[in-house]
């Protein structure tokens, strides 16, 4: 195939992945408020497998059986599990998107802000999935798919750009590393930013008593939110200090300077911090909870910002547009 | 240290392990225990600064400056900063009069630079070092001290498990040593029990992590204060020695040494720039930049060759030079009244814009007599005709075909008074220097244009091109990235490691058979680890799902999505 055959075909995928992702949000969306007649079951398990996720709740729920098998079948039409299907196909056609798209570009696909932001979108169906497989964190899907779909929307509507040659800047073999090392630690912290919101919304109905028995109930405890949110974080924290750290080595190449304060080496220093912020107030006593979680999200903010906002407000060495003239002014003396 | 109530951070430890979750980014003892301590009265000098000490140690304290230096940064991202772009911090001067002194008076151009960022950091260093280094101290003695004995009561762990077997007591125990050696614990008998701990770490990591970070910015200092760096335009033919004079920009660090500037030269033969020609959006954009230079580390070395590319650095003395940006520098040759040669060379134009390169600068003859000329042009590297009007505009960034404009000026170029100026400007326009009538033409290479008046001649020769390379020395360079990557291995260690300890108990019972208790405490969430040493104890005997504590396994759930 051509290169423009595969461009095509890319962008044809993509509107695949965006249509599955929407069904997907949806279904997860009627699993969440409508799956009542399979939520007791839910629920024990839920609370069964997040212990794993936490621990340290003591051994409360060692009685839970196995009751889960039986309600399923009385369950009916299964949203969860049509959600799931769709989700993974969507992954799928995603990840063909990506791999497309590089193909048609032969490079790395992740070179300008269109691609970059498809890849994060990417990571974080991936983060979610993998919390999925592990924690049967399938509450999550819902939001990670709004999310995921604003961001594919807004990277087809504003970001689009046409398959194109990579920037000398960007022409080495470190893009593979670094880029992806963000697009990763992105993905992750954006399935932690979703837990830790909904931490937040359920904690005081919790606290309140408040819950009922209808979406509210239908999510974890807000314990084991906060756990979740607190564990994914844990990985994508190593993963951010290697982006920035492989950045600075590629600076170090590209720039001839590993660190020299550009606006995005700045907003990443700020991210990392207020990540390592929350990782210790998180052991801390008097910052725990919602305060830890507040700060959660300051970071999140602050890797948002990282991201559209260093890019488009500020003139740096990370927008990708053409570079600028630097004013070499000779003291002349002696011509 | 010597006060520190004992008893204190021990309980403040103890709660932490209680409440368990947490505790791969736990906080140290010391760093929790901060609420306790009572507010001085009268303590004296001493006592206070104690008191502050504690207080800066505090992982509140940590915390606050973390975010302060967060929130300091954000300036250095909004505001121009002289260290990287001093002219557009004179643009924000000219823009905004009044509020700019005062920020200026604040640092706020020099974020990076300014006294009350570098306290902030080195507030929180001090802060970590105190903490850390303490730790490191304990930490180091936890490892050589035996495991804590088994607590009297271990059902009141958070994992425990408890069974009957017809083996004797210290049959159970010798198999618990060894089942527990086996698995890497470092175990210790106690009175009719088993005292096991292991996961260090965990702990090791998160000190090296801190410690790592200490290092990292004791590496940035050193290659501020002893490394340095510069900027050079070289123009293709010309050559360039490493020394002051040759600098368009130099910038050393405080304790650098000038005279230690290797020896080394380089010299530009040829600078090919290659641009997307297909069709398309991204038409004419750079895909390739290559210098191809000759150099020797030392006057009398060997010549050697590179092809220096954006990414692709030359390492030469020590030093690392770059290749930043490109440009074009017309050649010229000026000839005076008298017909004799005043100036010939090439000259460095700056681009006016990104694309196509469309580049200005200027021509000074001092020389030229009986009055001095000069010369303001505007190169275009590749000259269409423009859309709109009979104006020319460049239409690609290579030099296809190139004309340049040329405006003549005579009179004084203002060289001799010794006063420095940019070679990129004319100074004295309209005063000393007088606009030539008619003065104006455009030329081709070859194309020579003759000045009204017989005042002289300028021949636009050819066009070559130039390139800006920046070269740097940083001694904090190596010892920055092993810091960087100690940092990660520190972070991931403390992060993948908990600390545990299981605590084995055999007695014999009333009916005459032994009951062994098993107890275990992890930092962090329990791991199926607890469940396996406990059905290994058990040995041949059923193992049901009961009794296995908070432990992480449930396969039945996970069968069932």
């Amino acid at each position: 195939m051509s290169s423009t055959d595969l461009a095509n075909l890319s962008d044809k995928l993509m509107l695949t992945t965006v249509v599955l992702y929407i069904i997907a949000m949806v279904a997860y969306a009627a699993d969440l408020g409508f799956g009542g007649r399979r939520r007791t079951a839910d629920a024990v398990a839920e609370k069964k497998v997040l212990a794993t996720v936490g621990g340290g709740e003591g051994g409360g729920d060692e009685s839970a059986p196995a009751p889960a098998a039986a309600v399923e079948q009385a369950g009916g039409r299964d949203w969860g599990r049509f959600a799931v299907l769709l989700n993974v196909l969507g992954w799928a056609a995603h990840l063909g998107v990506l791999i497309t798209r590089g193909l048609a570009a032969s490079h790395w696909p992740w070179a300008n802000m269109y691609e970059f932001l498809t890849a994060i979108a990417f990571a974080a169906v991936t983060a979610y999935l993998v919390c999925l497989w592990r924690f049967q964190a399938r509450f999550l899907g819902a939001f990670v798919m709004v999310a995921v779909v604003m961001a594919l929307g807004g990277a087809n509507i504003w970001l689009y750009q046409e398959v194109g040659p990579v920037r000398p800047a960007l022409n080495s073999y470190w893009i593979a590393i670094h880029v992806s090392a963000a697009i990763i630690a992105t993905g992750a912290f954006t399935v932690a930013g979703v837990a830790t919101i909904l931490y937040l919304l359920k904690a005081p109905r919790e606290a309140r008593g408040a819950v009922g028995d209808g979406f509210w109930a239908h999510l974890p405890s807000a314990g084991n939110l906060d756990r979740l949110a607190l564990r994914v974080t844990m990985f994508a924290f190593p993963i951010w200090t290697a982006a920035i750290i492989m950045g600075a080595i590629w600076a170090d190449e590209a720039w001839g300077r590993y660190w020299g304060w550009d606006p995005k080496e700045i907003w990443s220093f700020i991210t990392w911090i207020a990540y390592a912020a929350y990782l210790h107030a998180r052991a801390t006593a008097g910052w725990r909870g919602r305060r830890a979680a507040v700060l959660s999200l300051v970071a999140f903010a602050c890797l948002l910002f990282n991201f559209f906002g260093v890019n488009y407000m500020f003139q740096g060495l990370h927008t990708y547009a053409a570079p600028a003239p630097t004013a070499v002014v000779e003291t002349v003396a002696n011509v | 240290m010597a006060k520190t109530p004992e008893n204190v951070e021990t309980a403040a430890r103890t709660a932490a392990e209680e409440t368990g979750d947490e505790a791969a980014t736990a906080a140290p003892a010391g760093r929790q225990a901060a609420a306790e301590t009572p507010r001085p009265k009268g303590i004296g000098l001493v006592g206070w600064l104690r008191w502050g000490w504690r207080q800066l140690t505090t992982m509140r304290t940590a915390l606050i400056l973390l975010f302060l230096v967060a929130l300091g940064s954000v300036p250095g991202s909004i505001l121009p900063q002289r260290g990287q772009a001093p002219e557009k911090v004179a643009e924000y001067f000219e823009k905004h009069k009044t509020l700019a002194p005062w920020l200026d008076k604040l640092s706020l151009f020099d974020v990076f630079a300014a006294p009350w960022f570098a306290a902030i950091y080195i507030l929180l260093f001090v802060s970590l070092a105190g903490c850390v280094l303490p730790r490191a101290v304990k930490h180091y003695r936890a490892m050589r001290a035996r495991p804590p004995a088994a607590p009297r009561n271990l059902g009141r762990l958070p994992q425990h498990a408890r069974h009957e077997t017809d083996a004797s007591p210290e049959e159970v125990l010798a198999e618990a040593r060894a089942l527990l050696r086996e698995r890497r614990f470092r175990v210790d008998a106690g009175d009719g029990s088993v005292a096991a701990e292991k996961g260090y770490l965990g702990e090791t990591g998160n000190l090296l992590f801190h410690l790592a970070l200490l290092a990292l910015l004791f590496a940035l200092g050193v290659g501020n204060l002893f490394g340095y760096r510069g900027d050079i335009l070289v123009t293709e033919g010309k050559t360039f020695a490493n020394s002051l004079s040759h600098y368009d920009q130099f910038k050393p660090g405080r304790w650098f040494d000038t005279d230690g500037l290797a020896p080394f030269s380089l010299a530009l033969d040829d600078f090919k720039a290659t641009y997307e020609t297909r069709e398309g959006p991204n038409k004419g954009q750079a895909t390739d930049y290559d210098a191809r230079m000759r150099f020797r580390e030392t006057p009398d070395g060997p010549e050697k060759t590179y092809h220096l590319k954006v990414n692709h650095p030359l390492s030469v003395g020590g030093a690392k030079v770059y290749l930043l940006n490109h440009g074009y520098a017309p050649v010229f040759t000026v000839r005076d009244a008298k017909g004799n040669i005043a100036f010939q060379d090439a000259v460095p134009f700056l681009p006016m814009e990104q694309v196509n390169y469309t580049s200005e600068g200027v021509i000074k003859a001092p020389d030229a007599e009986p009055e001095q000329l000069a010369f303001y042009a505007v190169l275009w590297p590749t000259a269409v005709p423009a859309k709109k009007g009979d104006q020319i505009e460049s239409g690609w960034p290579a030099p296809l075909r190139p004309v340049v404009s040329i405006a003549s000026f005579k009179g004084d170029v203002g060289l001799d008074s010794g006063t420095p100026q940019s070679v990129y400007k004319l100074e004295g326009l309209g005063k000393s220097l007088k606009m030539v009538k008619d003065g104006r033409q455009l030329l081709r290479p070859g194309q020579t244009f003759k000045l009204p008046e017989g005042a002289g001649s300028i021949t636009f020769d050819g066009v070559r091109e130039w390139t800006t390379l920046s070269v740097n020395h940083d001694p904090g360079r190596m010892p920055a990235l092993i810091a960087a990557i100690l940092a990660v291995v520190g972070v991931v260690a403390s992060f993948m490691v908990r600390r545990r300890r299981v605590w084995v108990r055999a007695a014999a019972g009333d009916d005459g058979r032994t009951v062994v208790e098993v107890g275990g405490l992890t930092l962090g969430h329990p791991t199926p680890e607890f469940d396996e040493i406990v059905a290994a104890l058990r040995g041949g005997e059923e193992r049901g799902p009961d009794g296995s504590g908070a432990g992480e396994t449930a396969p039945d759930t996970e069968s069932k999505e």
